[in-house]
């Protein structure tokens, strides 16, 4: 293990979250808000000195890491930006409890969007807070390691050691370069994000009702595929045209972002052919149109285009782990409910901000699946399994089965561990670890959209960050806390 | 520039470090997905999987925005047709293939623009060609000529004999009684642009620097040379001692060929008749010394496995070969290698490389780019070649009073057609030829790079 890298790359991700609260920072002065002004300037303080502090340590540092180097320091920089992140909720006494304000936070950089605060008083909180818990998503969405590969140049003839970083943030069973520069491509994606939440912000600004401080905070939600809202209605307080513009845009951020790179160069062939984004839509279709029937066969809502709206508002939601919600779902009839909790697990595409098992992950697993039964009839079979024209590495595939091992393994241990606490119905606790770990923020009945978690205890809400922090970083960074050889000296 | 590496075997691997490492947009194309990883995990580079002669790859390596390909596969058919290729799906792109069958190299060198290459590499005869050089030189253990040949940068090993051991080098001129300057020393594998206060230690490797003439009476004060060499010993009969057995034999020397494969020793036997062919194995000593190794002015080991030059090379030293050629194929072992008695050691694959990186580097810059660029003491040091145009800042003004950079170092500067050690009076002026020692983890690309401020 290479520490002294691994600390460098910690200390630069923390210096730049530093340097990005003074926006919100600027917006507590504005708004002459001292408990705020207060909690980001200490933790701005805290930001500056420990980073300056640990890169003057690793000055030195030789940037050569491994995978495990990689994984180590992601799974770091999340926790320990987590950390930092926290303390402004914690100082103003907006969240009096530190390990509340490190849920929130945590929920809000791995783009879950659950809230321990009551709905009714969320639009209690300052302009500062609102501004920074929804920025939060943003950078948690497209990831803060890759931001630091854009910012930072990295010396040209160690350069490949960022890809073992890119790989362990960024969601997808196969990871890849763009074009060969690794700063570039992180350019481009952050590029292509930007764009798409400055397009989505636009047509948010045009709706009289939002001022351009609630059009960025909704924008920042929908983009990341978080869903922090800014009151306790979530989306369902505002006009359709504000529902349907999220609807089209959680949409948008769920699909892969590399298929945004070749719109941009053109390559619209590539995208026609992508199975992933095929398997995408007419998942959604199929969900938006079974739902539509279920819910008029139940007298759910008057009129088509009210069905048609929330239906594809909330499978947006759902299966692109936003978790905004128009309507309480809870009430829907089972079959809708079963519906949304199967999107839970699927998520949206692989390499965009969406969390869930990812489809390209489900369609590899059906495609194994259907080998292994099939070679099972013709025992001597060799055949390689393909994917978007091109054949899947063994590897690749060796890799989504056991992260689906490991993923249901963590499911199910942190449903026990959360089951202790007593005071949930099962259906909760269970949505709620669901909702953790694909990072989608509400469950059902208790931990619902009209819910909360406030009620878990601490040991609880502790395994959910977890939960949280693993679902959105894909497990791996955080398992290698867990073993041994990470902590011992070399 | 974007560069498009297929086969990502020795030389390929090399390419990219030194290509990536200089900036360039690489990406690499080979058959074998593991063996990519390797590259993708320590470059930054992007890689693509398939047959690099076929178009769909090519494709999907973006050959449209591509300024040069680089063939390096180990077969020359899959080499040129991947250049063609790339050349029909962009008739811009630069391409360079290593070819290496003797049979047809020639008539590929002469018609390349027929076979669509701007440049072909043959690393075994560019091996041949630098041993060729050695031997005619006898002594140092490697040569690298500048300006027309008119200036050379010779490697010597410091031992304790040596007139220069425990010496500063501001004497060095004065002991051998002609213009020269140390320009590098490479001391326990770290190399070092020494300054003028520095002792030499036994052990050391230095490089001098000196027009040709001052170059070779300092060597003979030296007491290096050793005469001219009549008789050349060569262990192996591969490619690269056909090629280095072919020329010595074209200047009248003697050449001894030992090999193992019977039908390798008919077929030398009768593409070079002027050479005594010994069928044999190598890694029996009673061969080599039945054979007589020991009275040849040069013993050369040029098999096919690195140990077996080594301890062949080992052995002819022991035998009192005063010139010994070791040909190592894995730059991995030279580390090891350094420290043993072998002579000098000649890696095909760098040599390869460094005439790629000189044509790249060339295309990148047009002016202001060095005018050819060599890699010393394993690549850890760069001397390059360089012309004062008008572009070059701090014409006219004496070294004395220019902030260089650190580890850079003026050789030597060609003034109106003299050549000149330089010193603190010494200037640039225009049309100058200079060449310029520095390290290469801050390469000299442009001239004007080597100033500090």
């Amino acid at each position: 293990m290479n520490y002294k890298a691994v600390l460098r790359i910690n200390a630069q991700v923390i210096l730049i979250e530093t340097v990005l609260m003074t926006v919100p920072l600027i917006i507590c002065m504005a708004d002459g808000d001292s408990p705020g002004f207060r909690g980001f300037a200490a933790a701005m303080i805290i930001g500056f000195v420990l980073s300056g502090a640990a890169l003057w340590l690793t000055r030195k540092a030789k940037n050569n890491i491994g995978a495990r180097d990689g994984f180590f320091a992601v799974g770091l920089a999340w926790t320990l930006m987590s950390l930092l992140g926290a303390l402004p909720l914690f100082v103003s006494n907006s969240i009096p409890s530190y390990v509340d304000a490190f849920f929130e936070i945590v929920s809000g950089f791995t783009t879950t969007g659950a809230s321990i605060i009551p709905g009714e008083e969320i639009a209690s909180l300052s302009r500062g807070i609102l501004y920074w818990r929804s920025f939060t998503h943003w950078l948690g969405g497209m990831g803060m390691l890759v931001l630091l590969l854009a910012v930072i140049p990295q010396s040209g003839r160690n350069g490949g050691f960022s890809l073992h970083i890119l790989r362990a943030e960024s969601p997808g069973p196969s990871v890849g370069k763009l074009v060969p520069k690794m700063r570039q491509t992180a350019m481009i994606l952050y590029f292509c994000y930007f764009a798409l939440t400055f397009l989505d912000t636009i047509f948010l600004v045009a709706s009289p009702e939002l001022s351009l401080f609630d059009a960025l905070c909704l924008a920042y939600g929908t983009a990341g595929t978080g869903g922090f809202g800014l009151n306790g209605h979530s989306i369902g307080g505002y006009s359709p045209y504000v529902q349907n513009v999220c609807t089209v845009f959680m949409y948008l951020f769920g699909v892969n972002f590399t298929l945004y790179y070749y719109l941009l160069m053109r390559r619209v062939s590539y995208i026609f052919k992508d199975e992933e984004l095929r398997m995408y839509l007419a998942t959604i279709t199929l969900s938006i149109t079974v739902i539509m029937i279920n819910l008029w066969r139940n007298g759910i809502f008057s009129t088509f285009g009210e069905r048609l709206r929330h239906a594809a508002f909330q499978v947006a939601s759902v299966m692109t782990t936003t978790g905004y919600t128009t309507t309480d779902f809870n009430e829907w009839p089972s079959l809708s409910k079963g519906i949304m909790v199967c999107l839970m697990f699927m998520g949206a595409c692989a390499g965009s901000t969406g969390g869930g098992i990812k489809i390209m992950r489900v369609l590899l697993l059906g495609k194994t699946i259907r080998r292994n039964t099939h070679s099972l009839l013709h025992p001597r079979e060799v055949k390689a399994i393909r994917y978007n024209g091109g054949v899947v590495d063994e590897r690749v595939i060796e890799n989504v089965q056991s992260y689906m091992a490991i993923y249901v393994a963590i499911l199910i241990f942190s449903f026990i561990l959360i089951s202790m606490d007593g005071r949930f119905s099962v259906l909760s606790n269970a949505t709620a670890v669901i909702s953790a770990l694909n990072n989608i923020g509400p469950g059902l009945e208790q931990v619902g959209p009209s819910g909360n978690f406030a009620g878990y205890s601490v040991f609880s809400k502790l395994v959910l960050c977890f939960d949280m922090l693993a679902g959105r970083l894909e497990i791996f960074p955080m398992l290698v806390f867990f073993s041994r050889s990470t902590w011992k000296k070399v | 520039m974007n560069i498009i590496i297929t086969g990502n075997g020795k030389v390929g691997k090399t390419l990219t470090r030194q290509l990536s490492g200089e900036g360039h947009n690489i990406t690499v194309i080979d058959k074998d997905s593991s063996v990519l990883e390797s590259s993708i995990e320590n470059y930054d580079v992007l890689t693509v999987t398939g047959n690099c002669a076929s178009r769909k790859v090519l494709d999907a390596a973006e050959i449209e925005k591509t300024d040069v390909v680089i063939a390096t596969a180990a077969t020359d058919e899959t080499n040129l047709l991947c250049c063609l290729s790339a050349r029909s799906a962009n008739p811009d792109v630069k391409t360079i293939a290593r070819i290496r069958t003797p049979d047809y190299v020639d008539n590929i060198e002469r018609d390349r623009d027929l076979y669509g290459l701007s440049l072909a590499i043959n690393l075994e005869k560019n091996a041949a060609i630098e041993m060729d050089r050695l031997i005619k030189f006898p002594g140092v253990l490697k040569r690298e000529t500048f300006i027309r040949g008119r200036v050379e940068i010779v490697e010597l090993a410091i031992n304790e004999d040596s007139p220069l051991c425990d010496e500063p080098l501001t004497k060095i001129s004065s002991i051998l009684r002609s213009q020269v300057l140390v320009c590098c020393v490479l001391r326990d594998g770290e190399a070092i642009i020494p300054g003028g206060s520095f002792v030499l230690r036994h052990g050391d490797r230095i490089f001098v620097t000196g027009a040709i003439e001052a170059l070779s009476k300092g060597l003979r004060t030296l007491g290096v040379v050793t005469g001219k060499i009549k008789k050349v010993f060569i262990v192996g009969g591969g490619r690269v001692s056909f090629y280095l057995a072919h020329r010595l034999v074209r200047n009248g020397l003697d050449v001894t060929i030992v090999e193992k494969k019977r039908e390798r020793c008919e077929e030398l036997s009768q593409i070079i008749p002027e050479a005594c062919i010994i069928c044999g194995d190598a890694s029996d000593m009673t061969v080599l010394e039945s054979e007589r190794m020991g009275s040849f002015d040069a013993v050369a080991s040029l098999t096919g496995i690195d140990e077996l030059n080594i301890i062949t090379s080992i052995f002819a030293t022991k035998l009192g070969v005063k010139n010994v050629i070791t040909k190592i194929g894995r730059d991995e072992n030279r580390k090891v290698v350094d420290s043993l008695p072998v002579g000098s050691i000649v890696c095909p694959k760098e040599l390869c490389c460094s005439a790629i990186v000189r044509y790249i580097r060339g295309m990148q810059a047009g002016s202001g780019a060095a005018d050819s660029v060599h890699f010393l003491a394993e690549g850890l040091v760069e001397a390059s070649e360089f012309t004062i145009d008008e572009t070059t800042r701090h014409r006219d003004t004496p070294l004395r009073k220019i902030k260089l950079k650190k580890n850079t170092l003026v050789a030597c500067v060609r003034h109106n057609g003299k050549f000149v050690v330089p010193d603190g009076d010494s200037c640039f002026s225009l049309n100058d030829k200079v060449i310029i020692v520095s390290k290469s983890s801050d390469a000299v690309l442009g001239f004007n790079d080597i100033f500090a401020d």
